[in-house]
């Protein structure tokens, strides 16, 4: 890093502006080494504020200023920086005090944690005179990990960008029914030809006016021949476009239904991989209503109104070509409101639209309150706030009316207004065919030909109309699902993934720290983890073990820093195999509907039943589920109701032991079970910890005793780590918690001598 | 009145001199109800993050003292008011947001509509693709182009 003579003196990154404005300000041989600019001022306010990091100097200037300030570089000098609430505080300070402060949005984090590592390691060089150790080549700032030669972005923390959906969402429903194009295409086919043959009828009034009634009033013989040839073919056209009008509906019927269907199936799909933050923001309720409803919506939106509205413009199309064929006036005349109306269609789509999504979100609202309400009645009901509730839907269901009221206003116009424009058409149609017949321009069954075919056309417009308001509908629905579609999960698969041969167990947590929000849950939390080692975590809650568990299970991306297993990344290991090697234990055991056996084999669906009642066996749960009526078949409920909390969460330990994971995670798996239960827990733990990378979160003390190492978290951050017998001797934040938990037993004690 | 003083270092931080004599470097303002009564109920909390002192109301206490407390809540309470909406990308989410705001103009992703929180009448709390929170005091006293841009995501 020292200024050699053949280095550039502005990296090119750096942008042109800068560099003329630096090369006035810095001496000849001097280097840019750092640059960023901050997006906040001292007060917070926006405004760009640019700071430079050279051989011997830090430079930053203002936004609004010309000036530079300028710090030398000396070994007193400290650049260290914080963040509360989403906004970064970089500051500069010597001994006396600090000398600047600066102030940035995070989104900026990375490039002020690089400024302050090429900073420090300046500052090593002042000091020493050695350049300090760069580990294996340049390493991300953010997750440390080691970056391929020539890039200066980590693959890693590069994350892509997500980018809005088109406004047409509709349109890439698509991607769904590019698998049933054929039918697409036989449906299409058929649909041309059934509107084709409804044209017919119109088509035959002409020659039934023209050659055989009119001549009839004028005094000639009906000719019954030609009025048989006449009718047959009407009745022919009738069946024919019946015929073709069924097996088209039919088709296309049956390849929405299955649109929808693998619609619904994709989306759980790429639901069920979304990291758990997705669903900690989301509301169950919501998530149930997009898959559930809104798919509904689309199937019906395809099947039914899609096919009309196509249908409709094709007999629009088709219509216009026969009557341009007969008489090119007397068309453009019938044509003419045909552009307003569009227009007016126009018009009201928008409002219609915005509407329709209110009216979702609204409706989101109403079932969000009973997706709260039901589950926690319990509550509800021993608080009595009944009434409260009640209200509470009431509210969310009038937010409902009022809006449904405000779009309808705009609805209910819409239909008399196009009716309206048909009468209209229909009598310039009138007035302008009487012109024509009288200037015997046009025979009278050209214009009666005329008025049956617009007849159809005008009331497939009035159908038409009502295309806007459903397609708005499915767009808006077809947008919610789209939206989850396209949420890239914030634990993403490696783009190059790297597998685990023989994974030992061993782990490696390096300067790693988790934000939740704007919330900084875990910092700069460095641990190594022997094979086979068993850990607790201990510490108040809120101290960030759960948040650590989350993040070496993967269930959370760290924010900084890195956690491998047998030294690779996380992040580049495939996330079901990563999983595959976890075995988790948690303090409610959640039970799927179906039978003890297959709660059990819930990790390895292939176990056979040996393997099942072995790992019972060492769960301990192998003779009360023989106590169950059915045994091993007996059904357990959602939550499995059936089951005491020690019982279940015996049956989660047999799902654990039953995988044979390297790494095992306990959090908190005895604190919900009395005592005694706790001690039949703990022998089925016990098994299942031998030999495992185990760490174990526990808010008894006295369940740790058989860990290698305690790990003492605070605010997250680890305060100490030791055996128990010396973290006593040490008198530190273990031995407080310890005490106090002792006092606490002595006094339960003490009161149940004197009960 | 108080039985506490304040100040404030070299270093920017704040120092408190706490009724029994000791002192506490690095003491952070934080107040309990944000939004709903920013002026009351004001925690002066020690680096070791218990709290040290409970400030009932802020006009409780001296002029010099208010102010150092004043200046400390402006530095870690970062929730620019929104004051116009300039232009949103995208009436879909993720959605880029130029606004206006009492901070000055500025761009944002807002993620997804769930990120909007409705807390109160017409007040509204808009969080960021990186956490920030940004607040809508009155829905209804903005202007025609804001109302109507953000009408669309509510």
């Amino acid at each position: 890093m020292s200024a050699r003579p053949d280095l550039p003196r502005f990296p090119d990154s750096l942008p042109a502006e800068w560099c003329r404005e630096l090369d006035a300000e810095l001496s000849s041989g001097s280097n840019v080494l750092a640059w960023l600019e901050v997006d906040l001022d001292e007060s917070l306010g926006f405004a760009r504020t640019r700071i430079v990091l050279c051989d011997g100097e830090l430079l930053s200037r203002r936004a609004g200023t010309m000036q530079w300030q300028r710090w030398p570089l000396h070994a007193e000098l400290q650049l260290g920086h914080f963040d509360h609430a989403g906004v970064g505080t970089l500051e500069l300070s010597d001994r006396q005090g600090r000398l600047s402060v600066w102030r940035y949005t995070l989104e900026q984090n990375l490039a002020v944690l690089r400024l302050i590592k090429a900073f420090e390691s300046r500052q090593q060089l002042l000091a020493t005179g050695a350049a300090p150790a760069v580990e294996s080549g340049d390493i991300c700032p953010k997750c440390k990990a080691p970056l391929p030669p020539d890039e200066t972005e980590c693959p890693i923390c590069t994350r892509v960008e997500q980018t809005p959906p088109s406004t047409w969402t509709l349109l890439r429903l698509w991607r769904f029914g590019k698998p049933y194009q054929g039918q697409l295409l036989a449906g299409f086919l058929l649909m041309l030809g059934s509107t084709a043959a409804t044209l017919v009828p119109p088509y035959l009034t002409m020659p039934l006016m023209d050659d055989i009634l009119i001549p009839f009033q004028n005094g000639q013989q009906i000719d019954a021949g030609l009025v048989g040839i006449y009718l047959a073919a009407l009745l022919g056209a009738a069946l024919l476009s019946w015929a073709l009008g069924w097996a088209k509906t039919y088709i296309l019927a049956l390849v929405s239904e299955r649109i929808a269907a693998d619609l619904r199936t994709a989306t759980f799909e790429h639901l069920l991989q979304l990291s758990l933050e997705y669903f900690g923001g989301k509301r169950t309720g919501d998530l149930m209503a997009r898959i559930g409803s809104e798919t509904d919506r689309l199937s019906v939106f395809l099947s039914l109104h899609l096919l009309d509205f196509i249908t409709d413009v094709l007999m629009i199309v088709l219509t216009a070509i026969i009557l341009f064929s007969i008489n090119p006036w007397l068309a453009l005349v019938t044509l003419l409101p045909l552009p307003l109306i569009a227009w007016l269609i126009h018009l009201v789509r928008d409002r219609l639209r915005t509407g329709f999504e209110k009216i979702d979100r609204v409706w989101g609202e109403v079932t969000n309150v009973l997706a709260d309400t039901i589950p926690g009645i319990r509550v509800v009901k021993a608080f009595a706030q009944e009434s409260r509730e009640a209200r509470r839907f009431r509210d969310a269901n009038h937010h409902n009316l009022v809006i449904n009221d405000r779009l309808n206003k705009t609805w209910s116009l819409f239909t008399p207004t196009v009716s309206l424009l048909t009468e209209i058409g229909l009598l310039v149609v009138w007035a302008f065919g009487i012109w024509l017949v009288s200037k015997s321009q046009i025979t009278v069954g050209v214009l009666t030909a005329f008025l049956a075919y617009i007849g159809r056309f005008y009331t497939r417009l009035d159908s038409m109309s009502r295309i806007v308001s459903v397609t708005q509908k499915a767009a808006a629905g077809a947008k919610r699902i789209f939206d989850i579609l396209d949420h890239v999960s914030t634990v993403p698969e490696p783009v190059r993934p790297v597998h685990l041969a023989n994974v030992t167990g061993a782990m490696e947590l390096r300067e790693v720290g988790f934000r939740y929000g704007s919330r900084s849950v875990i910092r700069d939390l460095s641990l190594q983890i022997r094979p086979g080692e068993m850990i607790g975590l201990v510490g108040h809650s809120g101290s960030g073990k759960s948040t650590l568990v989350n993040l070496i299970c993967r269930f959370y991306d760290v924010t900084d820093g890195s956690i491998r297993i047998d030294g690779i990344d996380l992040r580049s290991i495939p996330v079901a195999e990563f999983r595959r090697h976890i075995g988790l234990v948690l303090q409610e055991p959640f039970l799927f509907f179906g039978s003890v056996a297959e709660n059990i084999a819930y990790g390895k669906p292939d176990a056979t039943r040996d393997e099942i009642v072995a790992a019972a066996r060492a769960a301990h749960a192998h003779e009360f589920i023989l106590r169950l009526p059915q045994g091993y078949d007996s059904l357990v409920g959602e939550r499995g109701q059936g089951l005491s909390g020690g019982e279940r969460q015996r049956v989660s330990i047999a799902r654990a032991l039953l995988i044979d994971p390297r790494l095992l995670i306990l959090d908190e798996a005895t604190s919900s079970v009395d005592t005694e239960t706790e001690k039949e827990i703990q022998r089925a733990l016990d098994n299942l910890v031998a030999g495992r990378t185990t760490i174990a979160i526990a808010h008894r003390l006295s369940t740790l005793r058989k860990a290698d190492r305690l790990v003492v978290m605070d605010r997250g951050r680890i305060v100490e780590i030791g055996s128990h017998d010396e973290l006593m001797a040490s008198e530190g934040h273990y031995y407080r918690l310890y005490q106090a938990q002792q006092r606490h037993a002595e006094e339960l004690l003490l009161e149940g001598a004197a009960a | 009145m108080s039985d506490f003083e304040l100040s404030r270092n070299s270093f920017g931080r704040l120092v408190l001199k706490a009724a029994d004599g000791r002192v506490h470097e690095g003491v952070v303002a934080v107040r309990a109800f944000p939004i709903a009564a920013p002026d009351e109920g004001i925690s002066l909390v020690g680096s070791e993050g218990h709290e040290l002192v409970w400030i009932a109301r802020l006009d409780d206490l001296p002029d010099d003292m208010r102010r150092l407390v004043g200046e400390e809540l402006a530095q870690r309470e970062f929730v620019p008011v929104i004051e116009r909406l300039v232009a949103v990308s995208t009436f879909a989410t993720p959605s880029y947001w130029r606004v206006t705001t009492d901070h000055g103009e500025t761009e944002f992703i807002l993620r997804g509509e769930e990120d909007i929180r409705r807390i109160g009448h017409g007040k509204l709390l808009i969080g960021d693709s990186h956490g920030m929170q940004y607040l809508v005091p009155d829905l209804y006293a903005l202007d025609g182009h804001s109302r109507k841009l953000l009408d669309r995501f509510l």
